[in-house]
């Protein structure tokens, strides 16, 4: 049946697009440059960048619309050893590995429990999660800083966990990441059905067991949105690793290295370099988002339309 | 219950040690006069807040705090509703042509990072023939603009570069927003003659209001919040002359370059009273206007 209507509905729903353009009109063109204008407006800026990190020097400080003679391919590689952006962007890779899993496994475990448990203080221990989202963290700056020093000087794992160590950052960004996660995830929760896991609990499932292997299934389309978010979240992250990894130059991660390239160089800045390192740290970043902006796209606005 | 206990305890330690925890210290921190890492703090009551009344660098970051705070999200909002309302083109799903083109592209900021956008602007508004924007004007025969350079320009470069960053999410946003309104309400309005205004503010705006009302404490927590844009693209963290420094890299300079622990606490504490004050208002405005069509 399908296959007999269907050239119908098509060829009908093609005349309504064509008469809707119709009837647009001018406003249709109007509207198309005014979103050319945001496009160019939002492009460019990163195209020029593209642009001046295959150039000289001397090309950079003269007119910066100019194309460069020939492609200055050796700008990424000094951008990538000396600048040190290969080691930061593997510390970034590193530390938003652990930190994503450590958040997604944590937040689920405590966003389940408070979602499909109901026990005394259930609803204490959820207020105190999401009250974390009311904070500025610049509030706790500070004191946090001498909780991660005085971490460090616990017996056996202490170096593993203080400052200056990746280990410290990572805990930091799993705690500060929790109360988004557990809000989103056990509103998530609440809205799976319960009698899948009823019928697992009457073959004499563990609860643990219910959890890894009914309800974190189930629960997919809520745990990428929410992996996303604190995947992105967490690799753009500056103000954290700006005061908890100071003084260990080897541990910084890759917001850390763009922004000592221009901030502390100063004259003898190698500005060819800094153009290949921003090109390093943006292109991946576009390229990732353009295959999956998907996902990416409703991974990010979630949490506004929850 | 030994399995509850199980799930919750890690989550709620580590939550506990580096959460709450150094957020209550703050609360305390900020009545002491705790300054160097080795010293111990002495209790000085609100002596840290009436300081904070005197400091003229101090008013100038809430004032920039303040000026964003209005601004920010007001151009945003205005900008983001006009292009989801041209992209869905009324609520139609399939929207302009190139739709899907326009909202990848328009996107590409947000998944930048701050520290990266910062750095990329730097160089975007340098203030010679080198820097993107006065390469232009300077062969046209203009005076170049010091974007970052004059401190009468400096905070709107920090405006500009911001809305640059968030148009693109909320135009996602909304665009969401619009997709999920019912079409037959747009096309009932048209056939009874409403025009494109009409029916953006008719239609789609009083519908979409719930989204907006997020959108605009988003926007104006992320107003607040300003650091890294500030402390990674203007001159001396906050410069010229302290034109474009913000409440966080108040907070940031006065903790870990001048390790004054205390009176950086009190300045989180007024921040902190700021973002509250904020959202509460905003809710309790919003809620009155609110429209109720569903």
């Amino acid at each position: 049946m399908t296959t007999t209507t269907s050239p119908a509905i098509a060829t009908s729903r093609k005349q309504a697009r064509r008469d809707r353009r119709r009837r647009l009109g001018p406003l249709g063109v109007l509207s198309h440059v005014a979103l050319a204008f945001w496009t160019v407006l939002v492009i460019v800026p990163i195209l020029w960048t593209f642009l001046a990190s295959f150039k000289t020097e001397d090309e950079i400080f003269g007119d910066a619309w100019s194309l460069p003679a020939t492609p200055r391919w050796d700008n990424f590689a000094r951008a990538w050893e000396q600048a040190h952006i290969g080691q930061y962007m593997l510390n970034s890779v590193i530390v938003v590995f652990f930190s994503t899993f450590g958040t997604m496994l944590l937040g689920s475990m405590a966003a389940y429990v408070l979602a499909r448990y109901p026990f005394r203080g259930n609803r204490a221990v959820y207020l105190l999660f999401v009250s974390g989202l009311a904070f500025p963290v610049y509030l706790a700056l500070t004191p946090l800083f001498f909780v991660v020093q005085n971490m460090g000087t616990l017996p056996l794992i202490g170096p593993f966990i203080g400052l200056n160590t990746h280990g410290g950052l990572v805990l930091v960004y799993i705690a500060y990441s929790l109360p988004f996660t557990v809000f989103f995830l056990a509103a998530f929760f609440r809205t799976l059905p319960t009698a899948v896991a009823e019928a697992a609990f009457v073959d004499g499932a563990s609860h643990s067991r219910v959890f890894f292997q009914i309800m974190l299934p189930m629960a997919r389309p809520g745990l990428v949105s929410i992996t996303i978010f604190n995947v992105i979240g967490q690799w753009n992250q500056y103000q954290l690793p700006l005061v908890l990894l100071t003084s260990a130059r080897d541990k910084w991660v890759l917001t850390q290295g763009i922004a000592e390239i221009s901030t502390a160089a100063g004259y003898d800045a190698d500005w060819a370099a800094l153009f290949a390192a921003l090109t390093l740290a943006i292109l991946p970043m576009l390229v990732v988002y353009t295959v999956f902006q998907r996902q990416i796209q409703s991974g990010l606005t979630a949490g506004a339309l929850k | 219950m030994r399995f509850i206990t199980g799930f919750l305890v890690l989550p709620v330690t580590l939550y506990l040690i580096y959460v709450i925890a150094p957020y209550v210290q703050a609360f305390y921190i900020a009545l002491t006069d705790w300054r160097g890492v080795n010293a111990s703090p002495r209790f000085v009551g609100l002596e840290n807040f009436q300081r904070l009344f005197g400091d003229g660098i101090w008013w100038k970051a809430v004032s920039h705090n303040l000026i964003l705070l209005v601004l920010l999200p007001i151009i945003v909002l205005v900008i983001a509703l006009f292009f989801a309302f041209l992209l869905n083109a009324g609520g139609d799903r399939g929207g302009v042509a190139g739709s899907k083109v326009y909202r990848v592209v328009f996107f590409f900021p947000q998944v930048l990072a701050v520290a990266v956008v910062a750095v990329l602007f730097q160089q975007v508004l340098r203030p010679d023939k080198s820097g993107m924007l006065n390469a232009p004007l300077i062969s046209l025969g203009m005076e170049p603009i010091g974007f970052l350079s004059d401190t009468r320009v400096a905070l709107w470069s920090i405006l500009g570069v911001l809305v640059w960053q968030a148009v693109g999410f909320y135009v996602v946003l909304f665009s969401a927003g619009i997709g999920s309104i019912p079409r037959d309400l747009f096309e009932a309005a048209a056939i009874d003659g409403a025009s494109r205004p009409a029916l953006f503010f008719r239609v789609t705006l009083p519908l979409l209001w719930d989204t907006i009302q997020v959108a605009w404490i988003y926007l104006g927590i992320l107003a607040l919040d300003i650091f890294a844009i500030v402390w990674v693209m203007t001159a001396e963290h906050g410069g010229p002359d302290f034109s474009t420094t913000v409440m966080a890299a108040e907070i940031y300079r006065n903790a870990f370059e001048y390790f004054k622990f205390g009176y950086a606490s009190a300045m989180g504490v007024v921040l902190f009273f700021f973002t509250i004050g904020f959202a509460i208002l905003s809710l309790r405005l919003s809620r009155r206007e609110r429209i109720e069509l569903s």
